[in-house]
């Protein structure tokens, strides 16, 4: 067909944050799917929860310290989470690169207590239904904590790296920073209910 | 590069390098590299759609003989044609096969090749993620089929019901491999379905608002959506199977505290949204189709594109229906009934629409238009016997049945698979240039329409008469044999259409006469660009004025000019209204995504074997993303 150029692009900017970013929503998207995993956890949870008679089964309930003190160090790393977040968005090179380093540190932490959490549990995955969802609502966790950690261990290691100072970098940096966020709130629900209904 | 050479732009070019120059460099740009690596480095939308679509229609011929064998066991009476550890394992895999490996990847593949097109952009979204989806697709594919002729074919039903499912009941790897062919697809569906969400909502050519966006893009939005909504069900329910049969847990063990009824719930709450995924691509693809057939838009595109949406919603209220009989509460399976009747209202809307479309139109009889009318009759029946099964009592009659095997075909077959092969007569001229045979596609929709519903409608009557589902062979004294063989003579006709399908589409490929950019004489945007498209689809990124940009600028296409040309660019527009936003870059071809899918496999194949897989096989997995996701320093890293 011919063309009639009726507008002219080039004025645009080259490369968007937040919502004019497609990382942005590709992000959001993939909270979208982890959020509807840890729904349908939750939801078979409370499901078997609703046909026993007994609740735990065979066990005492679990021992609420570990995860309690991971839910302290979640929310204490919001604080740092929030400023590499501000520094990337001013593309403050040095520092982003000193928040990469802390927020690495927050994100190795809780999963160094998780050690002592799954014994904390007081049941074996394999001794009853009670057990085996237990834990696989704390594995899920774990996992996705683990997949975020790896994620910023190497976006920490691409900002020490030549390619670090680009507005694109900053982006990513805002993006995990915004899917820590996430990591942090999906915990509070599953923590009240792993030690909570036990306890009803 | 420096950045003059990365910002060199369209506008400058033909004044300095002459005609034909902004073509030139926008193919160097975007090309596919030729040869062995090249092919597995391609992030081109349309090359992973192409093979995508191939490999969904060969899974399908691969069901198709499956199902002709089933047909010949069940032909006479006391058949002993297959065994019934092979039969379990043939109706098994024809389900499974079905839907997982055919039905929506081949919705997707349609996505991934028609929305960056229909929207006017130059790329789909994250286009490594979709080559990694293809791979990932394409192995667990083969892995299903090699466990098949390795005698390790899954033989407890599409849907894998436990007990029988169980560590109790199924000893062997069967029913491992099912879990984990469910993984592979499943990843493989959630990546695609971002890359369509993300296209759509951001990637859309300027001026294509809410209103003007083509009425397939919206049903592969809604889609979309309902993958990433509804598979996380079918992904948990699977792996906590396979956690039941290998490390010992307890979900489904009654015993333990358990309960088998749980894995129903999780099926179909991914099951039943699943049958609008593969129906609600066919609906907009349809409702995209029909305005060329008859000369004029569609009628009620409002009411079409709500009642897509509404079904998407209330597709995920009705799973309880496949479970009538499992001995739930009355009131709850009173709410189903009335949840699964209430779908009938989006569902008839559209049929109404779309009839008011064809009567105030005037209709050019072509083979996708045959199809098209082919779907009305086929799926109205299907919804119709849908209507009757959601009542309760009579659920309870039909449950298992031949009834619902006819059911089920009618809505899918004739839902999905009708609109679907016109689609494929209808793009096939877009996609290679060529157009498939008008006089071999009437006998092909003719030898489909009749051959279906010769076969399938017989098996109304003997769900009727009590012939249950799932079984390999009936005594003659219960009089079903008349029907059986009728049923199995009608299929080779069936089957007939299929291959005359295949012959056209395998022949006109290569000596089709060409098609040229229009043939149809369509209004979308897809029509737009040379038929097949360059790598960059668009020269320019087209500024869209109504809903039918063709129809109503017949005298030139407007466009936008700006975009670099030395390295992959594509416009970024806002969710509402698409006013230009951003010029973002579009990523270069890469290996990395076919090794991450490898090692993916690996540690899914792994892991039917074994729980370590997960351990050690993720390190290459981890190792093969950070090669896909660490920068390069090309043009495209640069912002």
């Amino acid at each position: 067909m011919r063309h009639r150029v009726v507008a002219d692009l080039s004025a645009l900017p080259l490369h968007g944050s937040g919502s004019s970013s497609q990382t942005w929503w590709g992000t959001l998207a993939f909270m979208l799917i982890e959020g509807m995993g840890f729904a349908l956890a939750i939801g078979v949870y409370l499901y078997l929860y609703s046909l026993a008679p007994h609740w735990p089964i065979g066990a005492p309930p679990p021992d609420p310290v570990p995860g309690g003190v991971i839910a302290l160090l979640l929310l204490a790393s919001t604080v740092p989470n929030l400023l590499v977040a501000r520094w990337a968005k001013r593309q403050d090179l040095r520092r982003v690169r000193i928040g990469l380093v802390i927020m690495s540190v927050a994100g190795v932490l809780p999963l160094i207590v998780r050690i002592w959490e799954f014994p904390a549990l007081n049941v074996s995955w394999d001794s009853n239904a009670y057990g085996s969802v237990v834990w696989l609502v704390l594995g899920l966790h774990t996992l996705h904590m683990l997949t975020d950690v790896m994620d910023t261990l190497v976006l920490m290691a691409v900002m020490f790296s030549r390619h670090g100072d680009n507005r694109r970098r900053y982006g990513d940096v805002e993006d995990n920073s915004l899917y820590w966020y996430f990591v942090v709130l999906t915990w509070l629900p599953i923590y009240a209910l792993l030690y909570g209904v036990p306890r009803l | 590069m420096t950045p003059a050479e990365r910002d060199l732009r369209d506008a400058a070019l033909e004044a300095t390098e002459g005609a034909g120059a902004l073509e030139r460099r926008l193919e160097r740009t975007w090309r596919t590299r030729e040869g062995f690596w090249g092919a597995l480095s391609t992030v081109d939308h349309k090359i992973i759609g192409r093979r995508y679509i191939v490999t969904a229609f060969a899974f399908l011929a691969l069901g198709g003989v499956l199902a002709m064998l089933m047909r010949l066991q069940l032909a006479r009476p006391e058949s002993r044609f297959l065994s019934a550890d092979l039969y379990n394992q043939i109706f098994t895999i024809h389900g499974a096969n079905m839907m997982f490996l055919f039905a929506v990847p081949v919705a997707e593949a349609m996505a991934v090749y028609l929305v960056p097109l229909l929207v006017g952009t130059r790329n789909i979204a994250f286009p490594r993620l979709g080559a990694f989806s293809y791979w990932v697709y394409l192995f667990g594919g083969i892995m299903l089929w090699v466990a098949f002729i390795l005698q390790t074919g899954p033989d407890v039903g599409w849907f894998a019901y436990v007990p029988l499912s169980g560590p109790q009941y199924a000893s062997g790897k069967r029913a491992d491999v099912w879990a984990q062919m469910i993984t592979f697809t499943e990843i493989s569906a959630l990546a695609v379905a971002v890359e369509i969400v993300v296209t759509v909502l951001k990637q859309r050519a300027p001026g294509m608002s809410l209103d003007r966006i083509p009425i397939v893009v919206w049903a592969m939005l809604v889609m979309a959506f309902m993958i990433i909504l509804a598979m996380p069900a079918v992904v948990t329910g699977s792996s906590v199977l396979i956690m039941d049969r290998l490390v010992g847990t307890h979900f489904f063990n009654p015993a333990e505290g358990g309960d088998v009824l749980l894995w129903q719930h999780l099926f179909w709450f991914f099951g039943h949204p699943e049958v609008y995924i593969i129906f609600l691509p066919s609906v907009g693809m349809l409702s995209t189709m029909l305005p060329s057939f008859v000369r004029r838009p569609i009628f009620g595109y409002l009411a079409l594109v709500m009642s897509i949406m509404a079904i998407g919603v209330l597709a995920f209220g009705l799973w309880v229906h496949h479970m009538f009989t499992t001995g739930l509460p009355r009131l709850g399976e009173s709410f189903f009934t009335a949840s699964s009747m209430a779908i009938a209202v989006p569902a008839g809307t559209q049929i109404f629409c779309w009839i008011a479309t064809i009567w105030l139109g005037r209709p050019v009889f072509r083979v996708p238009f045959l199809f098209i009318l082919a779907f009305f009759f086929t799926f109205v029946l299907g919804g119709m016997t849908g209507v009757m099964v959601a009542s309760v009592p009579l659920d309870t009659q039909l449950h298992d049945t031949y009834f619902v095997v006819a059911h089920f075909h009618y809505v899918l077959v004739g839902g999905a698979v009708f609109p679907l092969l016109g689609a494929i007569y209808y793009w096939f001229p877009k996609i290679t240039g060529r157009m498939m045979s008008e006089r071999i596609g009437r006998w092909v929709v003719g030898l489909l329409f009749l051959g279906f519903n010769f076969t399938f409608f017989p098996m109304h009557i003997l769900g009727l008469q009590g012939m249950p589902r799932r079984i390999y062979a009936y005594p003659p004294e219960l009089g079903w044999g008349g029907m059986n063989l009728f049923v199995s003579l009608c299929s080779i006709a069936l089957a007939a259409g299929f291959l005359l399908f295949f012959v056209d589409a395998v022949r006109s490929a290569r000596k089709g006469p060409p098609a040229g950019d229009n043939p149809w004489d369509a209004s979308t945007l897809e029509w737009a660009t040379t038929s097949p498209p360059p790598p960059y689809n668009f020269a320019r990124i087209p500024v869209v004025t109504s809903a039918a940009p063709l129809w109503d600028e017949r005298a030139a296409l407007p466009v936008a000019s700006g975009l670099s040309v030395n390295r992959r660019e594509l416009l970024i527009t806002t969710m509402g209204t698409a006013t230009p936003e951003v010029r973002e870059t579009s990523p270069q071809n890469s290996i990395w995504p076919f090794w991450a899918a490898l090692a993916t496999s690996v540690m899914l194949v792994w892991s039917i074997f074994s729980p370590w897989a997960l351990v050690w096989a993720s390190i290459p997995v981890a190792i093969t993303l950070i090669g896909w996701f660490w920068p390069r320093g090309t043009p495209e890293d640069d912002a």
